[in-house]
């Protein structure tokens, strides 16, 4: 990773202090959540160490290195978590990845994968649309027949297959 | 010789034809996983894991454990043509061997990473074959204490002996600790964490985790830095490999040196990527010609690759004896060996002896398969690379969603990979290490039945770590290691008085960002 210049404007981005610090408290959180839901059911003694006995303490050291992790990062010198145009470059898969998986439940798994594929190379690059087509119907079907048919594996299938009979 | 005569039998069962085969697809499919950037040694195995579930357990192993071996070798194509470390552990072998491509020299270049790794592999095996059985005999003496004393001393030699930054070492440890507790407490049958959650009930799958971590994580740090990927040409002949093969003596040094470091790191987890690096600086420190090391020197290459292959595959040595993996795969095999029905650890060497020497009868043919498939499909290999990744990231993409959802047949298991995901690529981003946090998930729940155990034989009195003068040993190794890096840092803080920087100097040196 690169920390170039801050006045190039390809550089600039999100500031790697502000997430450390935004990290650090939500493990922070975390660690209260765990605290507060071990010493509400018992992490004492009864006979035995309760079930709560082993992670409040583990949420006790837990906290002790995010609370450090916190201070360290409140000292440390700022650079650049991600610049806007990495930022950009990752939404551009993560947007369809998120998509898709919406999609599986509805659709099932392989109509929801040619989509994705389909989303996936339309907004990532130029490929010719004759190659989206092609990819984003075999991939599935290449899909369908090691899992269903070589491995017997069930994936959630939707609409389509129930009309096809599967 | 009882172990010997059980080696024969295991080269028995690894010989056979069809687990011949296994390995073969283990050792093609893993150098792939190894090649491809978002898909890693971890993350494969996890993907795969489900559908070996009907499988005999020795067959399901040896191929699993081949992907491994695959995994370790493809790491190699893609550093020295590309540039680019498939694997954090091949980092080190990008220094030398991209200068080496550089000059035109890729074919030895390439020849001198398998046979190094192959060389370091082949250490570890040997160790496995005549240590493991020790241990694990020795093991069969161990109780609860005993037993939490060891998973102690895996994760304080964790924080001790990392290169990241200490407390997010810890951090990374404890959140896998408490990932592990979610759900059914095993001992007392309550709920735990789960917020009312049905869908918490059943707790974190650690192998979720993995292809979250691992794989969409990883395909997302990928995606930052563009698509497109420049590589050098490579084509290897059979007179280069004896040519290369043929100046190798010379350097036995520089191995012997890389196979030792490689299988002390390995079999402490301290891992692999920390071995390749140690490698690679006693190699510099030693050379009669330091200057030439990082523009194109053949030991620049051997060097690393020993050292990483002798760590990962000494790795399995814990996860076999004593039930505790010395690196991320080898956590998800140890996984595997669950699902299966089989406990790893002393009592496998006794009730499980087809299996356990199966496999490691298996890990000198599929190392020895893994060698001559490498040698002979490098090309192949590298024009993987050259597939447009707009067109792989999908497909990698959906073959994680697949495997997510495989394992028990849930679609908020698909999210929560996602989740994982974009977990992992902050981490990344921000050097919190991962392999910590996996290991933690899988040893959580026993590492806690251990320490429960433990303290209710002794009534709550924590002097049961101290009890007797194996405890004790373990307990005072593990403080040593967890107070070995501290100690060193305050060391060389009070001689260098670099004040408030030292703690900036414990970024790990270069993993792929």
């Amino acid at each position: 990773m690169s920390v170039p210049s801050e006045t190039e404007p390809t550089s600039r981005g999100i500031s790697r202090r502000l997430v450390e610090i935004v990290t650090a408290l939500s493990l922070i959180g975390l660690a209260a959540i765990v605290l507060y839901d071990s010493h509400g059911r018992g992490a004492g003694w009864d006979g035995g160490p309760q079930n709560g006995f082993f992670p409040a303490r583990v949420g006790w050291i837990f906290l002790a290195a995010s609370l450090f992790i916190l201070w360290q990062a409140s000292r440390r010198e700022d650079g650049v978590f991600v610049t806007y145009v990495q930022l950009g470059q990752v939404a551009r898969v993560l947007g369809p990845l998120v998509l898709f998986v919406a999609l599986i439940a509805p659709l099932g798994i392989y109509v929801a994968s040619a989509i994705f594929i389909v989303a996936f190379m339309a907004v990532v690059n130029t490929s010719r649309w004759w190659s989206i087509a092609l990819t984003a119907v075999l991939v599935p079907i290449i899909c369908f027949w090691v899992f269903e048919l070589q491995f017997r594996v069930p994936l959630p299938k939707g609409p389509l297959e129930a009309a096809l009979g599967y | 010789m009882d172990d010997f005569s059980s080696l024969l039998a295991g080269f028995q069962v690894a010989l056979s034809w069809h687990n011949v085969g296994f390995m073969a697809i283990g050792v093609v499919l893993g150098i792939i996983v190894g090649v491809l950037p978002g898909l890693g040694g971890p993350n494969g195995v996890a993907i795969l894991l489900p559908l070996t579930f009907g499988m005999d357990p020795t067959s399901a192993i040896i191929l699993l454990s081949s992907i491994y071996w695959g995994a370790l070798f493809g790491g190699a194509i893609t550093s020295i043509l590309f540039n680019i470390p498939g694997e954090a552990w091949s980092v080190a072998t990008t220094f030398d061997g991209y200068p080496m491509a550089v000059q035109g020299r890729a074919a030895e270049a390439l020849t001198a990473a398998f046979t190094a790794s192959f060389i370091g592999a082949l250490s570890g095996v040997v160790l496995i074959t005549f240590v493991a059985p020790l241990v694990a005999s020795f093991a069969l003496r161990f109780g609860p204490a005993e037993f939490f004393a060891v998973f102690l001393l895996t994760f304080c030699s964790f924080v001790g002996m990392g290169r990241d930054n200490r407390s997010k070492i810890i951090a990374s440890l404890c959140i896998g600790f408490l990932l592990a507790a979610v759900g059914l407490d095993s001992i007392s049958g309550d709920l735990r964490m789960t917020f009312g959650s049905a869908e918490l009930m059943r707790g974190f799958d650690f192998l979720i985790v993995v292809i979250g971590l691992f794989g969409v994580g990883e395909i997302l740090l990928t995606v930052e830095e563009g698509l497109v990927f420049k590589g050098k040409h490579a084509r290897i002949d059979l007179k280069v490999v004896l040519k290369t093969w043929a100046g190798l003596p010379r350097y036995w040094l520089t191995l012997v040196r890389s196979a030792v470091v490689g299988m002390w790191l390995g079999v402490t987890p301290g891992g692999a990527i920390a071995a390749s690096f140690m490698g690679y600086g006693l190699a510099k420190r030693f050379s009669r010609k330091p200057a030439s090391f990082g523009k194109g020197n053949i030991e620049g290459v051997l060097a690393p690759e020993t050292a990483a292959h002798a760590a990962g595959t000494s790795a399995l040595l814990p996860m076999l004896s004593l039930g505790i993996p010395g690196s991320a795969t080898a956590a998800v095999l140890l996984g595997g060996l669950l699902v299966w029905g089989l406990q790893p650890g002393p009592m496998l060497f006794v009730e499980q002896k087809e299996f356990v020497w199966g496999l490691i009868a298996s890990m000198y043919l599929g190392n020895l398969a893994g060698l001559i498939i490498v040698l002979a499909t490098v090309p192949l290999f590298a024009a993987v690379m050259r597939i447009p990744f707009s067109f792989v990231a999908p497909v990698i993409l959906i073959v994680c969603a697949i495997g997510a959802y495989t394992i028990s047949n849930s679609i908020f298991d698909i999210w929560l990979m996602l989740v994982f995901g974009v977990i992992g690529y902050v981490f990344k981003k921000l050097d919190y290490p991962l392999a910590p946090l996996v290991l933690a998930l899988v040893l959580g729940d026993r590492a806690e039945d251990a320490f429960r155990q433990a303290l209710l034989g002794s009534g709550g009195s924590l002097g049961v770590f101290w009890a007797n003068g194996l405890v004790t040993t373990l307990v005072v190794l593990a403080l040593l290691l967890l107070l070995w890096g501290p100690l060193g840092d305050a060391l060389a803080a009070l001689r260098g008085r670099r004040g408030s920087e030292a703690e900036d100097e414990t970024k790990p040196v270069g993993v792929i960002e």
